[in-house]
């Protein structure tokens, strides 16, 4: 889990509704300037408008991702902090300096591409030290520095070889070096694993992460990978069809999803249709299914308003352990993954529940009979649109 | 047993070859092989010569200044064209690759469309624009600029110009091709890191378009250089080149020993710069292929 008292100076809002609110805070509170701040961006390629009233305040030193599906405008986003991108309406600060009409090449920007966009023609030292050259960095200074980078990146040595006798994970490293090494106010990392292999990618995680920390600089990553997302960010920020879905810690965007997408795009919800059939602290709701669950819901709902149920499947007990809002069911289909199972169940009327659970006993096998359960204070309500009551 | 035949057996990939690999034999090197062996017959007179052995047409071209000359003046002539191609066929090349018109395969066909003409008519045609009667003339003349025409045809400036003519797409497309192959977001990176657009093309876009820039030079300059059609037509006697030698020596004295001397003699040259270019380029073009 990130470090959370990096984020104190940091508003969070959580829902897409506060994200436009968010720069106006974000520049009164707390001692530091945000080391990013997105004021109204507008994006847009001729008619099609990629981006729409995005609004956030990235703290200094933080690690904040941009999570979505592809074609959400997030890595149009990231674009247009390095001036790879024109906005048509808004207005992007770095450290407290406006930069949209700044050219791309004054803006003291770390760029890491997915596609590593090392130089072929030019071997690991000179692609290092690219961008000391054109700050005008002594010669003596160059070679330090860049000694210095690939000692951090783990590959010392390197300065002689051609980007093409390097691997895939190595390239990245490199690449990372080359962003990092003229000390950028801002790091921008465009799906920087999603070119290697699954190994490589867990390593380069904790690398980049590990990176980041010992430099301290500002971080914005570009991810669809979920999993990416909420094991390196502090503030992750959900994003779908050019707006933000959500804002907050890892941990707020899985536990409290704001909206149906985040709890369908981070790790899968159940999602469970139905109406209020008794209000109160703990509410009942009858399912589409028919049986009638209790769950906690932070203010009074009018009997007869219909909500959606959000079940995380690692927060269902199966079998005997399922003793509060015991659903019954079959399962459908058992994958084992060693400490845990994940079932599939039908709990009837065409709806199947994920549920993963640990193994006590055996793996319950296609057909059998299962019983889930959940606790009420474990799901998060949605209302009629989508969004999380609160 | 008899083996069975597989779609990637060795003998079906030599029966697939064997076609083109007969062609080249018997139309490629069994010609060059016999001009070879004529380069060695004795010239009587004439259109006539004996396979007495002799090395006279070798010490004649070894020892005669006049071959050397034109040989030199050839191999300039190809040089300067080359360079002229390269110069003038680079920004073409760069606007099609870098324009944002949704059309692109039309400016490429438009490249390709003089390629439907005739070579010999396209030559021509520089005749009726550059000749004392022709279009800038006239033109000229008209306006009162000019109280005699211009003697723009029959020197080497009008060669050069015709070989231009018909050699640029070739460069432009060599060029084009590997601007083509050049992977864009080394151009963002390199912004990013701080260059100004015309110190990302001196950094990266120029240094990975040289090969195709290099291939087109070689191919403009062996063009030029074995040409004989645009020298006989555009320009004057001075200007013939090796090419137009070689005609005369065959169709006109018809020495055929001495011509196949010259004939083999220009191919060695030019097949050593190609043999030159691909030693040199063709293992940068490999580090290019493996880094892209």
């Amino acid at each position: 889990m990130p470090d959370r008292n990096d984020l104190s100076e940091v508003p969070r809002p959580e829902a897409a509704g506060a994200a436009r609110s968010a720069a106006a805070l974000g520049g009164g509170i707390g001692a530091g300037q945000p080391a990013v701040e997105f004021r109204d961006i507008d994006i847009a390629y001729g008619k099609f408008v990629a981006v729409r009233d995005f609004s956030l305040s990235i703290a200094k030193g933080s690690f904040v991702t941009l999570l979505g599906p592809s074609g959400c405008g997030k890595t149009t986003i990231l674009r247009s902090i390095a001036g790879l991108v024109d906005i048509s309406g808004g207005q992007i600060m770095i450290d407290g300096r406006r930069v949209d009409d700044v050219p791309i090449y004054r803006r003291n920007i770390g760029l890491v591409f997915q596609s590593y966009a090392l130089f072929p023609h030019k071997n690991v030292f000179d692609n290092v030290a690219f961008g000391l050259k054109y700050r005008n960095v002594p010669k003596p200074e160059i070679a330090r520095k860049v000694g210095q980078a690939l000692e951090m990146v783990r590959l010392p040595g390197s300065e002689k070889k051609l980007p093409s006798q390097l691997s895939g994970g190595q390239q990245q490293r490199i690449a990372l070096a080359r962003a990092i090494v003229f000390e950028p106010q801002v790091l921008l990392l465009d799906e920087p694993l999603s070119a290697l292999d699954a190994n490589m990618r867990e390593e380069m995680r904790v690398e980049i992460k590990k990176i980041q920390k010992e430099t301290g600089i500002t971080a914005i990553f570009v991810t669809h990978d979920q999993e990416e997302a909420l094991s390196m960010s502090d503030r992750i920020v959900v994003m779908n069809a050019g707006a933000v879905e959500q804002i907050g810690t890892p941990q707020e965007v899985y536990e409290t999803p704001a909206t149906a997408f985040v709890a369908d795009f981070l790790g899968k919800a159940n999602m469970l249709a139905g109406t209020v059939s008794r209000s109160g602290q703990a509410i009942a709701v009858t399912l589409a299914t028919g049986q009638t669950v209790e769950v906690a819901c932070p203010r009074p709902l009018a009997q007869g308003s219909k909500v959606t149920v959000v079940l995380r499947p690692q927060k269902l007990s199966v079998g005997t352990a399922a003793s509060i809002n015991r659903l019954s069911g079959r399962v459908v289909s058992a994958s084992y993954l060693g400490g845990s199972a994940i079932y599939e169940i039908d709990i009837g009327g065409k709806t199947i529940i994920r549920a993963n659970a640990p193994i006590t006993g055996r793996v319950l096998r296609e057909g059998e009979a299962i019983d889930i359960g959940f606790d009420p204070e474990d799901c998060v309500l949605l209302d009629e649109d989508g969004r999380r009551i609160s | 047993m008899k083996r069975r035949w597989t779609l990637y057996d060795p003998r079906l990939a030599w029966l697939l070859v064997a076609p083109v690999l007969l062609l080249l034999i018997f139309f490629l090197v069994l010609p060059i092989a016999v001009m070879a062996a004529y380069t060695f017959f004795t010239f009587v007179t004439a259109g006539v010569e004996t396979s007495a052995l002799t090395t006279a047409n070798w010490h004649e071209f070894l020892t005669d200044s006049y071959y050397a000359g034109f040989l030199l003046k050839t191999l300039r002539v190809g040089a300067i064209t080359a360079l002229l191609c390269g110069v003038l066929g680079y920004f073409p090349a760069y606007f099609i690759w870098g324009t944002t018109f949704k059309h692109k395969w039309l400016l490429l066909l438009l490249l390709i469309v003089p390629f439907w003409i005739s070579f010999t008519i396209r030559t021509f045609s520089w005749i009726n624009i550059l000749g004392e009667q022709g279009v800038i003339n006239v033109a000229l003349l008209k306006m009162g600029i000019i109280s005699e025409p211009l003697p723009m045809l029959y020197n080497e400036g009008a060669v050069i110009l015709g070989m231009l003519h018909f050699l640029l797409p070739y460069m432009i497309l060599n060029v084009y091709v590997s601007l083509e192959g050049i992977d864009r977001t080394l151009i963002s990176a390199a912004r990013s890191m701080g260059c100004t657009s015309a110190q990302a093309f001196r950094e990266v876009t120029l240094p990975l378009s040289l090969p195709g820039l290099a291939a087109g030079l070689l191919l403009c300059f062996v063009l030029a250089a074995g040409s004989y059609v645009t020298p006989q037509l555009l320009g004057s006697g001075r200007d013939a080149l090796f090419g137009n030698l070689i005609y005369d020596t065959i169709m006109g004295e018809l020495n055929w020993p001495m011509g196949a001397t010259l004939s083999i003699v220009l191919f060695l040259v030019l097949g050593s710069f190609a043999a030159i270019y691909t030693r040199f380029m063709g293992m940068s073009q490999i580090v290019k292929g493996l880094g892209g």
